[in-house]
Order: structure tokens, then C-alpha cells, then sequence
């Protein structure tokens, strides 16, 4: 059984009277510790079907199969712990809260899962000490580098040890160097047995990735996939 | 979320915008702070009225002559036409009543006292030895009144403080002979000082027995009785008593009147405690206008964190949970706007106590939970639109503002 398994997507957005299909019949399945990175254009849907994938947005039809459980028909509550257990984000404008420090940030999902202080502390020294960000723990987001904001991001969508890893244009804000640095944490992450689905522009990011997804006007043009490296 | 994690984030969220907080807290305070302030005025100005009238001794009952058809107290019952003079034998049949410990005749009248080629205009007092006790005022020199026979007219006088001073100065005065109208009475005492009540200035009184101010008048009526009941809850059933025996004296016509200190006071209480609830219904117009102010900072939140609360939802946030973190940070500004009122109400009470010091300017107990009360729930209640609003975020939405 794969992971994740797409199958008969549709996503259609009402723009005026015009009825634009994000995605169309998408079927797609995502097995465990894949690294699939989801490319195409502008507006070819991909960013829809993250957003789908990370139960942000309900298809209008079709199914999805998170772990074999049909998550589409499951309520907003049920949704939220799933996000909250199975999933992790990592945004191109990373998304960290201005007023909390990086340590308060990374344990955000902690608190929202109700983990209790004494846990949430050596989780998060952990964590930081993973990313080598000990020394920035108390620093706010203004007073970070983008890397190691991306770094405090990452961090957060980990805390919670997701199944999958949903990045959106990961290194779309930063420079070639802390891209490259970014990209190879998740891979990391990835090499650990975390699924990683990447959308990116960046061809060469899109290059490392085992499978690539190739999207136009909401279809799924090319699924290439390359033998795993030896 | 555990409700402490709520709290933290809430309170994390009301301190990340400090202008905003202290402009939200500064609004709800005045809100608060004037219910404080204005209750205090007015509960401020009951109890000063109500000490006014309790000055005069507890337990009272005061006859009048003569009877208006109408009940209650007004210009009409307090000077009213005179059927039947009220005499000194009156005064004396209303000491049969059971439920009466004491009782004062009052002769009024204005008369010149003169010492020493110093000659002076005064209001005469023609009463007991009883009244001092009735009045509860304090003697500065010598004592008052003798208690003998209501027929004897003694020769003697008690002066108030004030009309000591101006004839005697620095001399004393006791066992003085002093000349009020056509006699000449001895000091045998003077009253310490008391102030206003019931309209005259007992410091500028001169008293003597009441027989021999009838005498000086050439008149039989008294002005007032004064009773005193035997407790304050003795006051109606003594009211009673003496309506019965004043009936019973006028073949069964009851031409006097019966004011109990309880009617008068408790029409100025009522007044004055509708006036109090008045403005505090004035000053709780602010508080609405501060949970709408509430509200509205609210909402901009909401809209300056669309971002964060599409994040939130992205990392696992059920809509309770955003929903509570709103709530209950617009609860905190309440609260923290209804503390620094109420300190700041406090200030302002004591600011009013200062400038006036007759003024018991304490706001009430009730006033003071009603501003905080209306405080915190106008707060909340104009915090749940903009908290649900927050909840309801679609979050791709949420997360593509920046």
C-alpha cells in the first residue's frame, strides 16, 4: 500500500462565471520515503495539489489516501490533527511568528499538540542542536539570516517527526549557497525515512529528486522516476 | 493546547503590539475609571446627606403642629397652618408612650443677646436638658440644661461655640450673666462644636428652658417635638404610640404631623441613589464604546495575523484553538483596561476626597464590580465576532496574504 495515493482528483476554482480546473482527474501515488519533487509552471496546479496534500484544501472530487485512510471526507478537526501528527511544512517566506523567538517558534506545534512544557523543552534543545541553531535559540525572526530562518522553519515541521514533508519553492527566498544548504537538510530528513514532495521552479533542485512530477494545467504531463542511487 | 499554552500565547500576542494594547487598555481603563469616578461623586453626595441627617441624633421622631391632607415630606407639611397650638403638656403626655425614651419641646424664636456692651442678633432655643442627649452634642464648658419641671422658667442660657466666641472672646463665660431680650440669664454652659443641622447653625444658638423662652415670646406653642424611639426598629410602632395619644389629646383628631428621620432620610437615599445609578449608567455608555473599540482591534489582529493564523491551521491548529487564543487575548486587555481603571478610578475618588473633604467620595462596592463586570464582558463579548472570524480563515488563503 503506498502512502500516499491520489486517485481522480479534481480541483476546480470558481473565478467569476469561468470555472478554472486546478487539477484535473490527478491520480498519483507517493510511496513511503519517496523524494518526489512536483514541477511545472505557473498556475499548472501544483501548488493546489501541496496545498490538497497537506489537507489545506478539499478536492471537489476524488480521493485521497493518507496511510490507507480516506482523509478527504474527514472533518476540519480530525484534518487539523492530522496536519499536526502525519505532516510538515516548510514555505518559500518561511512563516515564522515576528514577535516569538526561534526556539518559541519551533515549539508551536508542540504546544498546539498539548505536549507538556518539560517534553517540549528537550525537544526543542534537540532540535536546535540538530540545526545548529543553539546559539540563536532566544533570537527573534527579524534578527535571523534566511538560511537560518528556513533552518528554524524546517526545524518546526519536524518537530512533531512527520510522515511527509511538504516544502513549497523551499529555496525560492535565499541565494544559491544556504539553498543548497536548506536543500540538503531536507534531504537528510529524507535519507532518515521521511517522504519529501518538493514543488520548486529550480530545475536543479528539481534534478536530485528521484521522481520528478511534471504538471501543466492541472494534469500530471510526466511521472519520471530515476533508479535509486547505489 | 492546554489552557495555560492559550494564556501564554494570548498574553505573548497582547505584548508583540505594545501601542496597540496600551491604546486598547487606556480606553477600557477611562470606561472603568469613570464608573469608578462618578459613582464615587455620587454615592459621594448620598452619604453626605445621609450623615447630614444622622447628625441629628438617632431614633427620631419629630412632631409638628398641624396636618397636611397629603403624606410624605415637603415645604407644604413643614410649615403648615396651625389648627391647634402643640403645647408643653403635648410634649409631656407623649413621654407615656412606652416605646419613647426621651423627648425635647422646641420654642423657637429670635431674640438680641447682649454682654459687656456687645450686642449680637441670635436664634433662641427653648427646650430641656434632654436634648442634649437627644442631639448627642458634646459640651465644651460647664453643662446644659437642668432637667426640672417643663414650668420652670430658670434663669439660666447655653451658648453655641460660635456665639461664646463672639461675645465672651477670650474671657470665660460660664457663671457670666448675659442679657437675651428683656432678661438676664447666667451661662451655665457652653456647646462644643458642632456645625449644621436641620438647617440652623447649633454654634450660633443660644438655649435656654423652655419655659422661659414661651415666656420671653409670650407664646404657649412649641415649634417641634423632638422623640427619641427606644431602637430604629422601634421607630414605626413608637410613630404609632404617639399618633395614638396625640388623638387620643384632640378628641380623636390628629392634627399634627410625625416625621420619622427614617422617611426623610430615605427619600434623599433613593434620590440620590437613583441619581448615583443614572451616571453610572452614563459612564457604562464608555464601556460599550471601549468593547467596540475592543472589537475593532480585534479584527485589525486578525487581519495583521492572517498569515500566522493560516500557519497555525498549517500546523495542525483546530479552529478552537485559534478561536480561544483570540478570545482570550481580547479578555486579557479587558482585564488589564479594567485594572488600571480601577486603579485609576481609585485615584481620581481620592483625587475628588482631597479637593473636598466633606465629600465621602468612596465609590460603592456594586458600582465598582458592575464596571469591571461590564468591562470584561462587553470585552469578550465584542471579542468572539473577530475570534471566529480568525477561526474561519481559509488557510491557503491565510497563508498566500504576507
Amino acid at each position: 500500500m503506498a502512502q500516499i495515493e491520489l486517485s481522480g482528483i479534481e480541483r476546480v476554482f470558481k473565478l467569476g462565471d469561468s470555472e478554472v480546473h486546478a487539477l484535473h482527474e490527478l491520480s498519483v501515488s507517493i510511496e513511503r520515503g519517496e523524494y518526489v519533487a512536483v514541477m511545472g509552471p505557473s498556475g499548472s496546479g501544483k501548488s493546489t495539489l501541496l496545498n490538497l496534500l497537506g489537507l489545506l484544501d478539499r478536492p471537489n472530487a476524488g480521493t485521497y489516501r493518507l496511510e490507507g485512510r480516506d482523509v478527504t471526507t474527514l472533518s476540519p478537526d480530525e484534518q487539523a490533527e492530522v496536519r499536526r501528527t502525519r505532516i510538515g511544512f516548510v514555505f518559500q517566506s518561511f512563516h515564522l511568528v515576528p514577535r516569538l523567538t526561534a526556539a518559541e517558534n519551533i515549539a508551536l506545534p508542540l504546544m498546539l499538540a498539548g505536549i507538556p512544557p518539560a517534553e517540549r523543552h528537550t525537544r526543542v534543545t534537540q532540535a536546535l542542536k540538530d540545526f545548529g541553531l543553539e546559539p540563536r535559540a532566544s533570537h527573534r525572526p527579524e534578527e535571523l539570516s534566511g538560511g537560518q530562518r528556513q533552518r528554524v522553519a524546517i526545524a518546526r515541521a519536524t518537530i512533531m517527526r512527520p510522515a511527509v514533508i511538504l516544502a513549497d519553492e523551499p529555496t525560492g527566498n535565499l541565494d544559491r549557497t544556504t539553498g543548497q544548504d536548506v536543500t540538503h537538510l531536507l534531504e537528510e530528513l529524507n535519507a532518515s525515512g521521511v517522504t519529501l514532495i518538493v514543488v520548486t521552479h529550480d530545475p536543479v533542485m528539481g534534478g536530485r529528486a528521484r521522481r520528478r512530477l511534471m504538471m501543466e494545467d492541472g494534469r500530471l504531463l510526466q511521472d519520471v522516476r530515476e533508479p535509486a542511487p547505489a | 493546547m492546554t489552557p495555560a499554552d492559550t494564556l501564554r500565547f494570548a498574553t505573548r500576542a497582547a505584548t508583540g503590539y505594545p501601542l496597540r494594547t496600551a491604546l486598547m487598555v487606556l480606553a477600557m481603563s477611562i470606561g472603568v475609571a469613570a464608573v469608578v469616578v462618578l459613582t464615587a461623586l455620587g454615592d459621594g453626595a448620598r452619604r453626605y446627606v445621609v450623615n447630614e441627617f444622622s447628625a441629628l441624633g438617632s431614633n427620631l421622631v419629630i412632631v409638628l403642629p398641624g396636618r397636611t391632607a397629603t403624606g410624605g415630606l415637603g415645604l407644604g407639611n413643614i410649615i403648615t397652618s396651625t389648627p391647634r397650638d402643640l403645647t408643653v403638656r403635648d410634649a409631656e403626655a407623649l413621654l407615656r408612650a412606652p416605646l419613647v425614651t426621651r423627648m425635647a419641646p422646641l420654642s423657637v424664636g429670635n431674640s438680641e443677646i447682649a454682654y459687656g456692651g456687645r450686642l449680637r442678633e441670635a436664634m433662641v432655643v427653648g427646650t430641656n436638658g434632654d436634648y442634649v442627649d437627644i442631639r448627642a452634642f458634646r459640651m465644651a464648658e460647664g453643662s446644659f440644661l437642668p432637667r426640672e419641671d417643663l414650668g420652670r422658667a430658670s434663669a439660666v442660657a447655653v451658648l453655641g461655640t460660635k456665639l461664646r466666641e463672639e461675645l465672651f472672646g477670650s474671657e470665660p463665660a460660664v457663671g457670666r450673666m448675659v442679657r437675651v431680650g428683656d432678661r438676664r440669664l447666667r451661662v451655665i454652659g457652653v456647646l462644643g462644636k458642632t456645625g449644621q443641622g436641620l438647617g440652623m447653625n447649633t454654634d450660633e444658638l443660644v438655649f435656654m428652658p423652655v419655659a422661659t423662652a414661651q415666656a420671653m415670646f409670650n407664646t404657649n406653642n412649641l415649634f417641634r417635638i423632638i422623640v427619641e424611639a427606644r431602637s430604629r426598629e422601634a421607630i414605626g410602632p413608637a410613630k404609632q404610640q404617639l399618633e395614638d395619644i396625640m388623638r387620643l389629646r384632640r378628641e380623636g383628631e390628629l392634627d399634627v404631623t410625625l416625621i420619622t428621620q427614617d422617611a426623610v432620610l430615605g427619600t434623599f437615599d433613593r434620590i440620590l441613589g437613583a441619581l448615583t445609578m443614572a451616571v453610572a449608567g452614563i459612564a457604562a455608555i464608555s464601556l460599550a464604546v471601549a468593547g467596540i473599540l475592543v472589537m475593532n482591534v480585534m479584527l485589525v489582529a486578525v487581519t495583521q495575523r492572517t498569515a500566522e493564523i493560516g500557519l497555525l491551521k498549517a500546523l495542525g491548529a483546530t479552529g478552537r484553538n485559534i478561536r480561544l487564543a483570540f478570545l482570550t487575548e481580547a479578555a486579557l486587555l479587558s482585564l488589564a483596561g479594567a485594572i488600571t481603571g480601577y486603579a485609576l478610578g481609585h485615584l481620581g475618588a481620592w483625587g475628588l476626597r482631597l479637593a473636598f473633604p466633606v465629600l465621602p467620595a468612596w465609590p460603592p462596592d456594586w458600582a465598582v464590580f458592575a464596571g469591571i463586570g461590564t468591562a470584561l464582558t462587553t470585552g469578550i463579548l465584542f471579542g468572539v465576532m473577530p475570534a471566529r472570524r480568525a477561526a474561519r480563515l481559509d488557510p491557503v488563503q491565510a497563508l498566500s496574504r504576507r
